[in-house]
């Protein structure tokens, strides 16, 4: 599904992304962990087409797509879907009609007729149910004076309305309590399928009790200089960051 | 200079020497003011004497008064003896078709969802859609008729109801009020009447949309609204299609009386002709309405969405002089490339328990500059005034500016007057969430555009909300990226 391969990317001039090398396939998920500052925010940000970052060098092929290539909405509308570490305000736009929007340009530019008002109540209705979100939530205006709590689980509410191929999640267990982390967990491993892959981005190991990872890479320092499996997480919980980047820095040396 | 251009020239200057001559046969009046140019308006329109008095009286305030230079905008000085003042109400030749409209006209229409029919009667293509709409204002005037409800223009209410012209004509914005509302009182053209009696509560919204003759009531147009004890209405202007006009300059005047118990609701989209990308052309929009909540518990809405004009100086206000009444005033405004706007409101508390609510939502984009000036006064007897006001600027770009002019004036000190405001830029951030969610940058821009401006979207009429987040969007094309 996603072959990252080589991947370079900067933001003003410096380096952040050193050489980024992952395969993504269908049914699979990958968690992406390491120290901060290690470039893991970027990577998601590079892959959802955040124009702040140049990208030096590399090819990300998305299903056949040159992924970088295309613009950000052009990339959503073909499948990838960013859960945003800081999701953003936007005063007196309600979740219902922004999703409503999002949705119908979407399915417009995959030759579908856009969603009316009875068909897409039907779909947000059984959403919610999904992601265990409350209708007066979705009336207020998008993620204002929101808790964390809240804002993330309407990122996972946006994530199974628009049913992406990609999701990739990041730093969402950031702010959340026990009780929130769960129920995001839930929604998210309610939403994957053999068709799909989710790339979640972390620094703890406690999201990953929740959603069991297929594939644990370690970034640090741009790029990834340890993969193995669910295994290497609970490792990473138990012994740090330090081995890992000694190890790194031994190698590159 | 040949000799016939020698003689031609001292008989144009003899001529100035003594005054203008004016044939009053004429369709239309020669270049420039004077009192014969105010007897000719007022004699090609059968007025009677007491009108002509009054032009004439509004016509010497004027010449002894001088613009404004106070509003934040500027633009290049105006020749006021190279206007005409007065043409004949008969139209011109219009287009045969709509394919000799411009058709960047035509493409505005389409984006607005305006029918075909429509397009044709905005671009005066005579066709059968002035049919249509003689039969709509017809069944409309019936219904109106029954309930005592006059609604007509201006020219037909002084010969049909001059006692209530008269009466209220300047009552709330005095011929020496401003300079523009002098020029518009010496001048005016035509405009719009409306009378809601006693008790009456006007089952429609009324639009100038369908009157008629509303089409032609030119570039000094005058507005009179008066709501008799304990009546309703809710009062559209303007249309949300873009108006061109070959006249520059644009005073009018709206005049709103609310008796007792009297609800007057006035809703304005206003989308003249912005002028192009570098300034050039453009409306000067000089606008002067004001209403007064004469009776106790009256009360005054202003709502607006300015998009359009070069250059924009408008205030609309409420003078609340009955206890408990209320005004409001709701304000969108956007301007985009070189356009200037100075907008606002004034709210003068004079009765008792006194209440208005302001709140200003102004969007910059471009290179233009967008100014919110406001005045809440609380005289000496207003008891327990209360003032709300809210000030929101919103900046798309580096090149433009906002301002914010709150005047503040207490006299009263169990006044309770709040002031917010805020200025925001519409940030890279929310564009990308939003293309990250598939919308495009355009429609992203619509989107947070509206969001921002939906509390004063909230109180227009729902169609015409539709049509003006429409317009907010098509005005704001093409300011990012």
């Amino acid at each position: 599904m996603l072959k990252i391969k080589d991947l370079k990317a900067s933001i003003e001039d410096k380096e952040i992304l050193r050489g980024i090398n992952l395969e993504v396939k269908a049914g699979e998920v990958h968690a992406i962990m390491g120290p901060n500052g290690s470039g893991k925010s970027t990577l998601a940000s590079v892959l959802a087409g955040r124009e702040d970052y140049d990208v030096t060098s590399g090819e990300v092929d998305f299903m056949g797509s040159d992924l970088l290539e295309l613009s950000a909405e052009e990339r959503a509308r073909i499948g990838i879907f960013l859960a945003f570490q800081y999701p953003v305000e936007i005063p007196g736009v309600t979740t219902t009609n922004f999703m409503k929007t999002a949705l119908n340009q979407i399915r417009e530019h995959r030759g579908l007729e856009k969603l009316d008002a009875v068909g897409f109540l039907k779909k947000m209705k059984e959403k919610m149910k999904l992601v265990e979100i409350d209708q007066s939530l979705l009336s207020r205006s998008l993620n204002e004076g929101f808790s964390g709590g809240e804002k993330k689980r309407n990122e996972i509410f946006q994530m199974a309305m628009l049913e992406p191929k990609l999701s990739i999640l990041d730093e969402t267990d950031s702010g959340l309590d026990i009780d929130a982390l769960r129920i995001v967990a839930n929604g998210v491993n309610t939403l994957k399928s053999a068709d799909n892959a989710t790339i979640v981005v972390t620094h703890y190991q406690r999201l990953l009790d929740h959603i069991v990872p297929d594939f644990v890479h370690v970034l640090y320092n741009g790029r990834i200089v340890k993969s193995g499996t669910k295994e290497l997480a609970l490792e990473l919980e138990e012994k740090g960051y330090d081995w890992i980047k000694a190890e790194a820095n031994l190698e590159t040396a | 200079m040949s000799s016939d251009e020698q003689i031609l020239e001292e008989l144009t200057n003899k001529e100035y020497e003594h005054g203008w001559s004016v044939d009053f046969e004429a369709d239309e009046a020669p270049f420039g003011l004077n009192e014969d140019i105010v007897r000719f308006i007022s004699m090609k329109k059968n007025e009677p004497e007491w009108l002509l008095e009054w032009r004439l009286k509004a016509f010497q305030t004027w010449k002894g008064m001088a613009e404004p230079k106070w509003p934040n905008v500027k633009y290049p000085p105006i020749d006021y003896q190279g206007i005409k003042y007065y043409s004949a109400p008969k139209q011109k030749k219009g287009p045969e078709s709509l394919d000799d409209i411009d058709p960047e006209l035509i493409e505005t229409f389409e984006k607005l969802g305006i029918s075909l029919q429509e397009q044709k009667r905005l671009t005066g293509v005579a066709v059968d859609a002035v049919i249509d709409s003689v039969s709509v204002a017809t069944t409309f005037k019936e219904t109106l008729g029954e309930l005592g409800i006059i609604f007509c223009s201006f020219s037909e209410a002084v010969k049909e109801h001059p006692e209530l012209v008269k009466k209220y004509v300047g009552s709330v914005v005095p011929v020496n009020d401003n300079y523009f509302a002098a020029l518009n009182s010496a001048v005016f053209s035509d405009g719009s009447f409306c009378y809601i009696p006693k008790g009456v509560r006007c089952p429609m919204e009324l639009s100038t949309y369908f009157r008629i003759n509303a089409a032609n009531t030119g570039q000094f147009e005058r507005t009179l609204i008066v709501a008799e004890e304990g009546s309703y209405v809710s009062y559209l202007e303007g249309c949300t299609a873009p108006q061109r006009d070959e006249n520059q300059l644009h005073a009018a005047v709206v005049e709103i009386y609310a008796a007792k118990d009297a609800e007057v609701k006035y809703s304005t989209v206003q989308n003249w002709y912005p002028g192009d990308k570098n300034g050039k052309g453009g409306i000067y929009n000089f606008v002067t309405k004001r209403g007064i909540c004469f009776g106790d518990h009256s009360k005054i809405s202003w709502t607006q969405v300015e998009t359009g004009s070069a250059v924009t100086w408008k205030y609309p206000s409420c003078i609340l002089k009955g206890d408990h009444s209320t005004g409001e005033f709701y304000s969108v405004a956007v301007t985009n490339n070189m356009q200037q706007a100075d907008t606002g409101t004034k709210m003068i508390h004079i009765g008792k328990n006194t209440k208005s609510r302001i709140v200003s939502k102004g969007i910059s984009a471009g290179k233009s500059q967008n100014s919110y000036r406001g005045q809440v006064q609380v005289m000496k007897r207003a008891e327990n005034a209360r003032n709300h006001s809210q000030c929101d600027s919103l900046l798309m770009g580096n090149n433009c500016g906002a301002h914010t002019f709150p005047y503040i004036d207490i006299e009263n000190k169990s006044a309770h007057v709040e002031h917010e405001a805020t200025t925001s830029k519409i940030g890279e951030d929310q564009i990308f969430y939003c293309m990250q969610r598939g919308i495009d940058e355009e429609s992203a821009v619509a989107l947070i555009v509206n969001g921002y401006a939906k509390e004063v979207l909230n109180q227009l009429p729902m169609e015409f909300a539709v049509e003006a987040q429409k317009l907010l969007a098509l005005t704001l094309e093409g300011s990012v990226g």
